[in-house]
């Protein structure tokens, strides 16, 4: 068997990463320029047995996906800014209720409706933070239509296995553009399934870590049946308003995470190694970065560009190894206020020089911006 | 022949409820574990879906599979439930703040959608959590912690709502009447689709308190003297109905519900082969 090469636009590549995958139930609203993800889905989804549903708003759409995720389906929705927003309530109720689940954020220019059909790169604090509490969760963004069907596969893996929602956060252009993909065949890329409970049902507890952190997660209708809680809980999934409890509890949400960065994080290096001037981008700028890498080697700039995969949790150890080193770091993102560059420079010490290329017109960041930046 | 008491389905050590002493959740919670007893749920089948409020801690009395979730948002979940496992039993309690208030718009579209769910609301027309503030079905002109004046604004009519939405099954009952409630849930619970069953119940501490009816008994009587079997409250004038309302099955319906209507959708997809 030799790969199908098909001409894909980002979108239609992340429904096709979905599903081979393993997805079978989409919930969503549609919203430019996410929509061709919804479309896929609607066109592909029944014919799997799988089960596509236009929900009422994005609000709907986050709880829906939750839901059937919790009926043992793998789930995600689609959306871009202002559905996001609306997103953000439930998707706090999938990371306290530790429910795999993929939110892919096509993000688009704002603020507010902003510039509907635009790339940004401005809700990379808002993937982070954008909900109350004290949370976490795995985001990951590509940066070519190939990788929008890896990554899509990674962060279902990536769900499951931590049973944590996973933002998928293409720009704009990358979710709209087409290129040549090879497509992975089936078994090519591995597909992980969430850790299933073994023991007796009576003594089965869906908030009790095992060793590696994960509790296993059964589907309602199994002999194991549980409780599943956006409250404070307790490792039975009842309510526990216990200060020692809730302590534990919020720490594990961070600390299942934690611990497992180095199967987490990752990033893509290109010339690196020898690098005096690091590019750091991601999503299409990290193309961008990367043509004017090419252009300064020529003129004998030892350039290398680091392209941030995981978005969060964020790579330290990669920017604190390659940024340490380089005689000039230069961060460029299609936003105004510095999202990436603000925590590089968190990383390296306020001291240090940190280039700022930031363009926040809804187009994107050419080489020669970059490149004049230095 | 003994009588069903739900008893198998709560969980052990934990009563005395949190509920108010003259509050009627007990009541309605009590009446839908019978009905499921007399229909013969299991807790492995089943699912129970609460949000926030005073109706929303329910969950923490039962061993049946649950899923306790957001303010006004549990139908979104028990929809994604329910299309991903048509087998499963799932029913969702509300309050009136969850079910027409904040989640107004889940509400309606569960009926449109006729998802086969059986939605219980619990409305005491007020939000007894935050302490008695006003919901979208206190009455006009009522009390409330925030409706210091009286409410300018009109209530929802539960019902009403559910059956111009589209709902299979639509039936109001109150606490006084916990065995008609029960035989509406068991009708609720078999029913195909999206189906509703509107439970009118006292809180006498923060609703009855600001409205005339501060011991649970002036609430109750209130239930008792206002409710009406639905041919009576029909024979009755428009104007005569002020302060009435009808209570039993006031709708039931047979449209196909959403998982039925997927699945032959789903048959076409699959016979159709141009692609």
């Amino acid at each position: 068997m030799t790969r199908e090469i098909k001409l894909l636009q980002g979108n239609q590549a992340i429904a096709a990463g979905a599903i081979y995958a393993g997805a079978r139930f989409y919930a969503g609203y549609p919203i430019t320029p996410s929509s061709e993800i919804a479309e896929e889905c609607a066109r592909l989804l029944p014919r799997l047995g799988g089960v596509f549903m236009q929900m009422e708003d994005e609000i709907a759409s986050m709880g829906a996906i939750v839901g059937a995720s919790l009926a043992g389906a793998k789930a995600f929705t689609a959306t871009s800014g202002p559905g996001f927003s609306l997103m953000q309530e439930n998707l706090g109720m999938a990371i306290m209720g530790e429910v795999p689940c993929v939110v892919v954020n096509v993000q688009r220019s704002g603020p507010s409706t902003g510039l509907a059909t635009k790339p940004a790169q401005a809700d990379i604090m808002q993937i982070r933070w954008g909900r109350h509490g004290d949370q976490c969760l795995i985001s990951l963004t590509p940066s070519t239509v190939a990788e929008c069907f890896a990554f899509t596969v990674l962060a279902f893996n990536l769900a499951e296995r931590y049973r944590v929602p996973v933002i998928l956060a293409p720009d704009e252009v990358v979710a709209h553009m087409r290129e040549s993909v090879a497509l992975p065949l089936p078994g090519e890329i591995p597909v992980i399934d969430r850790k299933k409970p073994s023991g007796p049902p009576a003594d089965y507890l869906p908030f009790a870590p095992d060793e590696d952190g994960i509790a296993p997660l059964p589907a309602f209708g199994s002999p194991y049946v549980f409780h599943v809680s956006s409250s404070m809980h307790g490792p039975d999934g009842y309510s526990n308003n216990n200060p020692a409890n809730a302590a534990r509890k919020v720490a594990q949400l961070h600390t299942k995470l934690e611990r497992h960065k180095k199967d987490i994080v990752q990033t893509a290096l290109f010339d690196c190694e020898d690098a005096d001037i690091l590019l750091i981008a991601t999503g299409i700028v990290a193309r961008s970065c990367r043509e004017a890498a090419r252009r300064l080697r020529k003129q004998g700039h030892k350039t290398g560009v680091l392209q941030i995969i995981t978005l969060w949790p964020f790579p330290e150890e990669e920017i604190i190894r390659l940024g340490g080193r380089a005689k000039k770091i230069l961060v460029a993102e299609m936003n105004y206020s510095g999202q990436l560059a603000g925590e590089v420079r968190k990383l390296l010490g306020c001291g240090r020089e940190v280039i700022r290329v930031n363009k926040f017109n809804g187009e994107i960041i050419t080489p020669a911006e970059i490149i004049g930046a230095l | 022949m003994s009588h069903a008491t739900g008893s198998s389905y709560l969980k052990g050590g934990i009563l005395p409820h949190m509920w108010c002493s003259g509050c009627g959740i007990g009541i309605v919670l009590a009446a839908l574990l019978r009905a499921f007893e007399e229909l013969g749920y299991e807790k492995n089948n089943t699912v129970l879906v609460t949000g926030i409020g005073c109706t929303g801690k329910s969950d923490d009395y039962l061993v049946t599979n649950a899923l306790h979730v957001t303010h006004g948002r549990a139908l979104t979940f028990a929809t994604g439930i329910k299309a991903f496992n048509p087998a499963l039993n799932v029913v969702v309690l509300m309050g009136d703040g969850d079910s027409v208030t904040i989640g107004g718009n889940h509400f309606i579209h569960s009926a449109r959608r006729n998802i086969d769910l059986t939605a219980i609301v619990v409305n005491n027309f007020n939000y007894g959590m935050t302490g008695g503030q006003v919901s979208g079905t206190t009455p006009f002109d009522h009390f409330t912690t925030t409706t210091s004046w009286g409410n300018p604004e009109r209530g929802f009519d539960i019902c009403e709502l559910a059956m111009a939405a589209g709902a299979n099954y639509v039936a109001r009952a109150t606490t006084y009447h916990g065995f008609e409630m029960q035989a509406n849930f068991r009708e609720a619970l078999q029913k195909k689709g999206f189906s509703v069953v509107e439970a009118f119940s006292p809180c006498p501490t923060h609703y009855g308190k600001h409205n005339d009816m501060k011991a649970a008994v002036q609430m109750l009587r209130w239930l008792k003297e206002k409710a009406l079997p639905l041919d009576s409250y029909n024979q009755l004038a428009p104007h005569e109905r002020q302060g009435f309302f009808p209570i039993g099955k006031l709708r039931e319906g047979n449209a196909p519900d959403f998982n039925s209507c997927y699945e032959e959708m789903r048959r076409r997809a699959l016979d159709n082969d141009h692609e």
